[in-house]
């Protein structure tokens, strides 16, 4: 059991720093970047707007709740709903924030090839919901 | 390999510094901007404490009880469907920011985790049980249902494709 719990603490002092350096970085983004930015984004194109949602997503980072509710104002705003699908995807599947995070725990390789692929299959799950929605 | 553990702890150690050099510009350059990001942190820090607790209980408890083989069985290379049902389900309930998850990931890949898995649990991150009162509230029950259902199919569909393209790199 001591062997256990000195493991485990000695692994979690190891990841300290990096969750330091994270939570430092998502706290200054959520202090400097302004809510009326993220709108101001959007241009009214189908197709260019899903891979903007997409990559205004993939640079935010917080709870997936703001990414709700950003996604309902800009509903509302008239962005597309595949445009606002895409965001809320990839709020939280993607991560260029805490890719050196996740670059130093998981390894190099697996962070950038996940977080890009996630970034794609972000623009297809809008997609295909998108068009199954069409259906019902 | 001192080399490569030196190179490993010094990048946490420069990451962090890199942060808190931001801290420092910003205090001269920006002080309310800097005041503002030093309470966002002290809030976004109360927040994830419990989280942390909970992601070192769970770290205790597979060191505890699982070793490398036991682990291998329930998520390595052998586990089959059984380790996508976990992978899926760990994702789905596990709260809080996605980092602080890496630590508990990280350790589990060094007894044996497929990476496949790894990727499926990150993503169904997505998808949160507690959280679909509000995404209903937002976008409604439809499309909660059909998006919900398509961020676990693609969870497995990306953790294969990114499993095979790591293979591939090796």
């Amino acid at each position: 059991m001591k062997n256990a719990f000195v493991k485990t603490l000695n692994n979690f002092k190891q990841t300290l720093p990096i969750i330091l350096g994270v939570l430092l970085l998502v706290s200054f983004a959520i202090a400097a970047i302004p809510k009326t930015f993220y709108a101001g984004v959007f241009t009214g194109n189908k197709f260019i707007d899903p891979v903007l949602g997409a990559l205004l997503g993939s640079v935010l980072a917080g709870n997936p709740i703001t990414s709700y509710i950003l996604g309902g104002e800009f509903l509302k705003q008239g962005v597309s709903l595949l445009a606002v699908t895409a965001f809320i995807l990839a709020w939280v599947t993607v991560g260029l924030m805490q890719l050196p995070a996740e670059s130093l725990m998981l390894g190099k390789k697996f962070a950038i090839i996940r977080n890009i692929s996630s970034f794609v299959t972000a623009i297809l799950v809008a997609i295909l919901t998108v068009i199954t929605l069409s259906f019902i | 390999m001192t080399n490569k553990m030196t190179e490993k702890i010094s990048g946490k150690w420069i990451f962090l510094i890199i942060a808190v050099a931001l801290y420092l510009i910003t205090a001269i350059t920006n002080f309310a901007l800097f005041a503002d990001a030093l309470l966002a942190f002290v809030v976004l820090a109360q927040k994830i404490i419990p989280i942390l607790v909970l992601v070192f209980a769970i770290m205790f408890l597979s060191n505890l009880f699982f070793n490398p083989q036991k682990m291998s069985k329930l998520v390595g290379e052998s586990a089959g469907i059984r380790g996508w049902i976990l992978s899926i389900a760990g994702g789905i309930l596990s709260m809080g920011p996605i980092y602080m998850w890496y630590p508990l990931l990280s350790d589990l890949k060094e007894k044996g985790m497929r990476n496949g898995f790894a990727v499926a649990f990150l993503y169904n991150r997505a998808v949160k049980i507690s959280l679909l009162p509000m995404m209903i509230y937002y976008f409604g029950l439809k499309f909660t249902v059909v998006l919900t259902f398509y961020m676990v199919l693609f969870s497995v569909i990306n953790g294969v494709f990114v499993e095979k393209l790591l293979r591939a790199k090796k």
